[in-house]
């Protein structure tokens, strides 16, 4: 039987949920071994032709050209599994979807018609149907290869649907916000990155999206309670995965 | 070999192993080189426009999402233009904690770049993975190379891409010293892998080219307090000059100096000098503060035979093998002295005004500068990333490169300027990530 193929797609974003798979440094010539990366532009100049069993998909559609482009991918791939806040969640650079334009168009560069841009940044979950979604800014490592272990035994990836909070109480960090009344969206937040920052002695800000079931008045209620302005509030609602936050506002 | 005549045209659609969406088109019309352009058409993500309004201890965050390859740099550029701002500087120890926590990055970013990005042109491989089917010591030493580096990111800033333990005046949490101590072994592994990394490179067959664009980085000062003080090949601080002397300014005063132009082929702007095109990167460094590398570097330099001004770009893959062992030697001395900062982080009351930060990023000088208002919040951001400025110098090589050599057939000359391209490992998601906007509704 023939190792599954791989193909790594990269749209409007940082690069960084891809380079989390060079950075599997003690599995990827491992990996590399055991499925056949067709294409990874980042990694390699050898380019080879779909269909792929697997295709992995960084950044957010942004341009009218990317519209077309992911088609053809959902078209090559078996499954498509998108990477990182940017494809699944439109990214940070989602705030131009909120932002005033009579604001931004005062900021506008000195050749327009140069360039070509979409007025949204959306996730590929907007234009095509996608199998299997890795949250985060960026991705958790460990998540990816966890991952890409599944597809390769032919398992149902775990998905996991709690929150940081969660994750906080599992690794026994006492609560920020309770105890010190440090902003924290820790209740909110899809788990998945092991309860970081609170073990760094700071509040969640969000950057794998809201978990599911959310009670998104409840925590600004209480992030104002604590004395956290509104503006400050909005803020750390509307950053990494902003568009989530929103769709998920009652 | 036949003189090729005429007209050709030299196209690669999409560019590999370079970070980010690019793409190369060299235009020759009777033997002469009509247009030669790194083509850049990663859609723009227009950081600076929506940094507007957002409170000034956000950038750090917010920017480090340009580019998830040297978050670090964005990160340190950011606190220290806002720091600049409030007129804080930060304490010798927590400015030692930045400089480790950037030594990884560096260290991270150059194994990347020289094995698994650039190694693989030298050695005729389309990328790493294909060269470990012959060279796998060589990928597996890259690859733990790369690994000590993200082992310093994550330890100090909690995870490798995007670390979330900065802030406007130093840290949320600082490591302990037993946790410092424990990166000691590796960063001696590392220390004495760099060292062979050089030799293994300097050994590469290199194309005769040499570039006549000046040089600008960071240079050593006196006066610069915490760790960009002179002695110490510098990463942080505010000195900018060119390697012909023709500048030498802080950083207050760059935008005066440097210019942005937005050309048609491109969704990054060109830096632009009044004295010419000028790149920025490890030649550039080299170049300037080749006194200043730790001593293991320098004599890996000199044992390697590297000038004491490199203007080969194909040859900066030694450059960045010197600066890895240089990153190690740093990173061992300040593991070596490491004492907890007495406190994490400096309070930095806010103030309104603009300020000015600039760091050595792995591919060269990033500049910051913020205006902010009473509350602290952001009225205007500029960020200059180091591919936007080198974009010119990259495509004054390319020129150069076809017009010397027209004799190649077009799959040779064609691969030629690829390399050309990706000597400057260039990050084409950093020099997109600035453009304001423009509204294309349908």
């Amino acid at each position: 039987m023939s190792p599954p193929s791989l193909a790594v797609w990269k749209f409007a974003s940082c690069d960084g949920c891809q380079l989390t798979l060079l950075d599997c440094e003690d599995e990827l010539l491992a990996i590399a071994g055991q499925v056949e990366i067709r294409q990874f532009l980042e990694a390699s100049s050898a380019v080879a032709e779909g269909p792929f069993d697997v295709s992995l998909v960084e950044g957010s559609i942004t341009t009218e050209h990317d519209i077309e482009r992911i088609q053809q991918v959902r078209e090559q791939s078996g499954l498509l599994v998108t990477i990182g806040a940017c494809a699944t969640a439109g990214g940070i650079q989602a705030l131009r979807n909120y932002a005033d334009v009579a604001h931004y168009t005062t900021a506008v560069y000195a050749h327009p018609d140069y360039i070509s841009t979409l007025a949204t940044s959306t996730p590929a979950s907007a234009h095509v149907k996608v199998d299997l979604e890795l949250h985060g800014c960026p991705i958790d490592k460990g998540h990816l290869l966890q991952t890409i272990a599944a597809l390769l035994l032919g398992t149902v990836p775990q998905q996991d649907s709690g929150s940081v909070c969660m994750e906080c109480k599992r690794r026994g960090t006492a609560c920020l916000l309770v105890s010190r009344g440090v902003p924290c969206l820790g209740p909110v937040t899809r788990s998945g990155c092991g309860a970081l920052c609170p073990a760094y002695d700071r509040g969640c800000f969000g950057c794998f999206g809201p978990s599911e079931s959310i009670n998104l008045d409840a925590i600004r209620d209480q992030l104002v309670a604590i004395g956290t302005p509104d503006d400050a509030v909005d803020r750390l609602l509307g950053t990494f995965t902003v568009r989530s936050f929103r769709e998920a506002q009652p | 070999m036949t003189h090729r005549t005429g007209n050709r045209l030299l196209q690669v659609g999409a560019l590999a192993r370079v970070e980010g969406e690019g793409a190369l088109y060299v235009q020759v019309d009777d033997d002469r080189v009509t247009a030669a352009q790194l083509q850049i058409y990663e859609p723009p993500r227009f950081f600076e426009a929506f940094l507007r309004g957002r409170h000034c201890s956000e950038p750090p965050d917010i920017t480090a999402r340009i580019c998830g390859i040297c978050p670090v740099a964005y990160q340190m550029s950011a606190c220290l233009a806002i720091e600049d701002v409030c007129g804080v500087a930060v304490p010798d120890d927590i400015a030692a904690l930045r400089q480790l926590l950037y030594c990884g990055e560096w260290i991270e970013s150059h194994a990347l770049h020289i094995y698994l990005l650039h190694a693989p042109d030298f050695l005729g491989y389309d990328g790493a993975i294909e060269m470990a089917r012959d060279h796998r010591d060589l990928v597996q030493q890259a690859l733990r190379l790369k690994k000590i580096g993200n082992a310093i990111l994550e330890l100090i800033g909690g995870r490798a891409v995007h670390p979330i333990n900065v802030r406007v005046g130093g840290f949320y949490r600082s490591p302990t010293a037993a946790d410092i101590a424990a990166l000691e072994p590796e960063l001696q592994w590392a220390l004495q892998a760099s060292w062979d990394t050089v030799a293994r490179v300097a050994a590469f067959d290199f194309p005769d080219y040499d570039g006549d664009w000046d040089l600008v980085a960071l240079a050593g000062s006196e006066d610069s307090g915490g760790m960009s003080c002179s002695g110490t090949y510098p990463i942080m601080g505010r000195r900018i000059a060119a390697a012909s002397g023709r500048l030498d300014i802080d950083v207050a005063a760059f935008t005066e100096h440097f210019r942005e132009e937005h050309l048609p082929h491109s969704t990054a702007l060109h830096g632009r000098w009044d004295g010419g095109p000028y790149l920025v990167g490890p030649l550039a460094r080299y170049a300037l503060n080749r006194a200043l590398l730790p001593e293991q570097a320098r004599a890996a330099a000199q044992a390697a035979g590297l000038e004491e001004v490199c203007r080969n770009p194909f040859r900066s893959i030694i450059v960045r093998a010197v600066e890895l062992v240089a990153a190690c030697e740093m990173a061992l001395d300040l593991v070596r002295g490491y004492r907890p900062p007495r406190e994490p982080f400096v309070e930095v009351p806010v103030r309104a005004g603009v300020g000015h930060g600039v760091s050595e990023a792995p591919r060269g000088l990033l500049y910051h500068r913020y205006e902010i208002d009473d509350d602290g919040l952001i009225v205007s951001a500029t960020i200059v990333p180091p591919t936007a400025q080198n974009q010119p110098a990259i495509e004054h090589d390319l020129q150069h490169l076809v017009e010397d050599n027209l004799d190649l057939g077009d799959g040779e000359l064609t691969h030629r300027c690829e390399q050309a391209i990706r000597n400057y490992d260039p990050c084409i998601s950093c020099a997109t990530h600035f453009l304001r906007l423009e509204v294309h509704r349908a």
